[in-house]
């Protein structure tokens, strides 16, 4: 493919950035120098080039964090590399959040503004900001540091909550929380200050003080009858001699033992249906996987939590990274997989961290790799970091994200499991999920069956955020009710009273005061007309501003949508634009006239839209409005 | 003979005189399903709307195009599956064995009304053929959503940011409406008269031209076709063969000859004939569909069904004709 770039040469440290991911270029064909004689009788094209498609993610991310934006420069040379047509590149650069296409000052304060934090003062913090450093994007303290609004940073048990990005010969990404604007001025001014010196490396946390962190996040962590997070706080997550001690890999141990299609039917037999909110039954995933005759097989594990108010997998990671690393071996046994792909939001530094220590420490102990435990399995896994989109976490706008290009979902059918990542056939499966996979395995689906209900088996987390006393991932078993849930948190915050739950995030479904006693599990969510979707449960007490937070999930999904579908594209912005008329009380015509078209909008965008994001972008705002908490001035539609 | 001789007196088969015709596809099994309740046997493979075209059933289509690969992102061809939680796109959905279609009922009438109000009321429609038609026959409302608020000054559009934008009051509806890019030539790009339908895209990549000189760029509502930093058309690696005119539905994209003159007043359908010819430029023999009015031609078009191009052109082809004017004048 002829290339037609046209900007003057990238800058040394845009090649530079590049070229740490890529390699030094071989010849002017690839945009480096000159190299005679080999450049007279050299071209780069087919499926060789082709085939790198894939690394234009990791190496925007790579120019945006030397840099602090992507200049055209930058991309024209990144396309040379990688053979991909500049524009093609530009639009994959201008679909995500965190790459900017435009000059951008290096340091960059990320304030969350979604519906979480603003429980927590988030709007007070931008106001603060806007005082303190002027509007949003404007380059602040001297020209070099800005701040800019973002959707939820999976915090919110903290809020509010900051991600602070710093371009430079040595990047960081450093999450606080919580913080007010005073903090988020003083952290830019640090991180002005001590930009390109190498941070000293963090002393070792003595064990009370690591528990006690934990604790803000995981208020159960070190308790009795815990699945899921009972190594949270009590393992250090970067030891595997430690995950050793704690009955680490005896599911992979067991799962060789038992061979792929035992695997399978243990899984099967479990009843473990997947907790990324769609609650597909993971054993007939994964045995559909293993049954395709097309190769390879692929296993992803979508860990890009990004649902406002979600943030049990980002502990997981953080607490318990080699359970994921185990889970995920198991997968591929049991699929016919040799690479796995874990696909991370770009906004959880210390996950990725975590995860990609107990990867190189797996690998270097034969845990993943060639021949593991002289089984004979090969597997291995690759982290692929998002760059700042919700869609993404849909799944085959996953697969489109790792393989280079803008997220944007595809039609179903073909379904993952026959087309899934580079075309062939495809296990994705969220982390919590995954997580309960190595004792299922080790003890059996039966075992696990006999926990919880009948039609949802296991136990399963919750994000608590908001107004209750204590937020934090819980862990309870299917069934529990929500009051129940809330009454572990230490119930709502000051002992004020409960105006509605957000069960499930901007995707899921408001419940009133009324649903305390509504059972917690698909089965009972289902047939009250709600979800469990993600497991964030966020909790608006009497004096929460309902009808804000309303405009701000209909501003989150008209951010979020990919603008692939029209009805999502348009129909995301007509219904904020509704509700602000409705939230103003300028409605055209009569209120009643309004909320019969916000009705009509929400039929359409759920029946007509591509993927999961359209088809609920209007469910909480429905079910708000359906349940009588919010009067937006007319009858329910 | 034994078989070594016969190997040495060898004698290949006569080269062909005709043009080697494609072995002949293997034939298809039949699937049956039905449409409206009415039992049908397609070809396997085929999509619901080949289906419901072979059976006589019309079906909307936006961003469909026959040469093109389906994107199915218009969703106006939407039909009802029995089974199936949400419309399906008629377009790219392949029918299955005892499939259940209707193309017509009140849930498939809802979501062709919303999307084309929904596109009415952020998108100028005038100039696409067959909208008018389709927004009566839903009873679309557009101006459900309130009146339109103002355009886009230029490049505003094209400096959005992903992921954040300023909250609306609500007291007009937002379109996409910008002013008319014209940095060449041979084409315009008006960019308040597009759908998204990807049909330049796909025309400008692998469907037809390996150009890709553009793409979908920014995402959500301020998703817009840009070529690499919204560089202009020269500076970029436009080709001009102008097959992203010919795929256009809705005039976004449209000759300098007929923008120029539709500004002036002069441009009139009415007036205009068709003439079907060669191209006489090479080899290849693209049939042009010359449009002629008062006796000049004004724009070039390709039939889709032409086996030879599919309605595809060249830069020549398309705007190579001025010369057809130009007479001696000594």
């Amino acid at each position: 493919m002829d290339l037609v770039t046209l900007a003057p040469r990238a800058s040394a440290e845009e090649r530079a950035a590049v070229d740490g991911v890529l390699g030094t270029a071989t010849s002017r064909w690839e945009g480096g120098d000159r190299m005679v004689p080999t450049d007279d009788r050299f071209a780069l094209g087919g499926h060789a080039a082709r085939e790198r498609r894939h690394l234009l993610l990791p190496v925007l991310h790579a120019i945006q964090a030397r840099v602090g934006w992507i200049s055209q420069a930058a991309l024209e040379y990144a396309c040379r590399r990688l053979t991909i047509p500049p524009a093609e590149a530009h639009g994959v650069a201008a679909f995500y959040q965190m790459f900017s296409t435009t000059p951008r000052p290096p340091v960059v304060a990320h304030v969350c503004e979604d519906v979480a934090c603003r429980l927590k003062g988030a709007g007070q913090v931008h106001a603060d900001l806007e005082r303190m450093l002027g509007p949003a994007g404007a380059p602040a303290l001297g020209g070099d540091a800005t701040w800019l609004p973002t959707p939820c940073l999976g915090r919110c048990e903290r809020g509010p909550t900051a991600l602070f990005t710093v371009a430079g010969l040595v990047p960081e990404t450093i999450a606080a929380a919580p913080v007010d604007a005073a903090a988020i001025v003083d952290q830019l001014a640090r991180s002005l200050a001590g930009r390109e010196l190498v941070p000293p490396p963090l002393p070792p946390e003595p064990d009370e003080e690591r528990l006690a962190n934990v604790r803000r996040s995981i208020p159960q962590a070190g308790g009795p009858g815990l699945r899921l997070l009972r190594r949270a706080g009590v393992t250090n997550p970067r030891s595997l001699d430690d995950y050793l001690a704690s009955d680490g890999y005896r599911g992979l141990r067991r799962a060789l033992e038992l061979g792929a299609a035992g695997v399978i039917a243990e899984v099967t037999d479990s009843g473990l249906l997947g907790r990324g909110g769609a609650a597909f039954p993971t054993g007939r995933k994964w045995a559909a996987v293993a049954a395709q005759p097309a190769r390879p097989h692929y296993v992803v594990c979508n860990a890009d939590e990004s649902e406002p108010g979600t943030f049990k997998d980002r502990v997981l990671m953080e607490e318990d990274p080699f359970a994921i690393v185990e889970a995920m071996t198991i997968e591929g046994f049991a699929t016919g997989a040799a690479r796995g792909f874990l696909y991370l939001r770009a906004e959880y530094a210390l996950s990725a961290a975590r995860m990609a220590h107990a990867i190189a420490v797996a690998r270097g102990a034969g845990y993943l790799g060639d021949d593991i435990l002289g089984s004979g399995l090969s597997f291995d896994i690759e982290i692929r970091r998002g760059a700042g989109a919700y869609v993404c976490g849909e799944e085959t706008a996953l697969f489109e994200s790792i393989e280079g290009r803008r997220g944007e979902p595809r039609n179903k059918p073909p379904f993952p499991v026959e087309v899934g990542l580079f075309g062939k056939p495809t296990a994705v499966n969220n982390i919590e999920t995954l997580v309960n996979v190595p004792a299922i395995v080790a003890d059996g689906g039966a075992a696990f069956a006999a926990i919880g209900t009948p039609g949802s088996a296991g136990s399963k987390l919750f994000c608590l955020s908001g107004h209750v006393e204590r937020p934090g991932v819980y862990e309870v078993e299917f069934g529990a009710p929500l009051g129940e849930l809330l009454a572990l948190a230490g119930g709502v915050a000051g002992g004020r009273g409960l105006r509605a739950v957000l069960l499930g995030g901007a995707a899921g479904v408001f419940v009133g005061p009324d649903a305390l006693d509504l059972p917690l599990t698909f089965e009972g969510t289902r047939a009250a007309g709600a979800t469990l979707g993600s497991g964030a449960v966020i909790v608006f007490d009497e004096s929460a501003d309902l009808v804000g937070a309303l405009l701000r999930i209909a501003a989150f999904f008209r951010d979020e949508s990919c603008g692939q579908c029209v009805p999502c594209r348009i129909g995301t912005v007509r219904q904020e634009e509704l509700l602000a008329r409705l939230a103003a009380g300028r409605p055209r015509r009569s209120a009643a006239d309004e909320l019969a078209l916000l009705a009509d909008l929400g039929q359409g965008m759920r029946d007509a839209s591509i993927c999961g994001l359209g088809q609920t972008a209007s469910s909480a705002v429905e079910s708000a409005i359906r349940a009588g908490l919010v009067d937006l001035g007319g009858r329910r539609p | 003979m034994s078989t070594e001789i016969e190997r040495i007196f060898y004698e290949p088969p006569a080269r062909p005189t005709r043009i080697p015709e494609a072995p002949p596809a293997e034939p298809q099994p039949a699937v049956e399903l039905t449409l409206d309740g009415r039992a049908v046997t397609v070809p396997a493979g085929s999509t619901i709307l080949d289906a419901c075209r072979a059976a006589g059933i019309e079906i909307p289509t936006l961003c469909f195009l026959e040469s093109l690969t389906p994107v199915n992102v218009c969703r106006v061809c939407v039909v009802e599956v029995t089974g199936s939680r949400v419309l399906v796109p008629s377009c790219s959905r392949r029918v299955e064995p005892g499939m259940e279609v209707l193309t017509a009922s009140e849930r498939v009438r809802h979501g062709r009304r919303i999307v084309l109000e929904l596109l009415a009321s952020a998108v100028d429609l005038s100039l696409a053929p067959g909208v008018a038609e389709m927004l009566d026959a839903y009873g679309a409302d557009p101006l459900r959503f309130g009146p339109s608020a103002p355009a886009a000054a230029a490049g505003e559009r094209e400096a959005r940011h992903p992921g954040h934008h300023e909250p609306p009051d609500g007291a007009a509806a937002e379109i996409v409406a910008l002013p008319v890019k014209v940095d060449n030539d041979l084409y315009v790009r008006d960019y308040s008269r597009c759908i998204l339908c990807y049909r330049c895209v796909e025309a400008c990549g692998t469907d037809a031209q390996n150009t890709f000189a553009i793409a979908v760029a920014g995402r959500g509502f301020d998703a817009r076709i840009s070529t690499e930093y919204d560089a202009p058309l020269p500076s970029s690696a436009c080709v001009y063969c102008g097959n992203c005119i010919g795929v256009c539905p809705t005039g976004a994209l449209m000759f300098r000859s007929e923008f120029e003159m539709r500004a002036a007043g002069t441009w009139n359908e009415a007036r205009q004939v068709t003439t079907d010819t060669i191209c006489p430029y090479c080899g290849v023999g693209c049939t042009l569909t010359l449009h002629v009015q008062d006796g000049a031609v004004v724009t070039v078009t390709s039939p889709m069904g032409s086996a030879v191009g599919e309605g595809h052109l060249c830069i020549k082809g398309r705007f190579g004709f001025p010369f057809v004017q130009e007479r001696p004048t000594g």
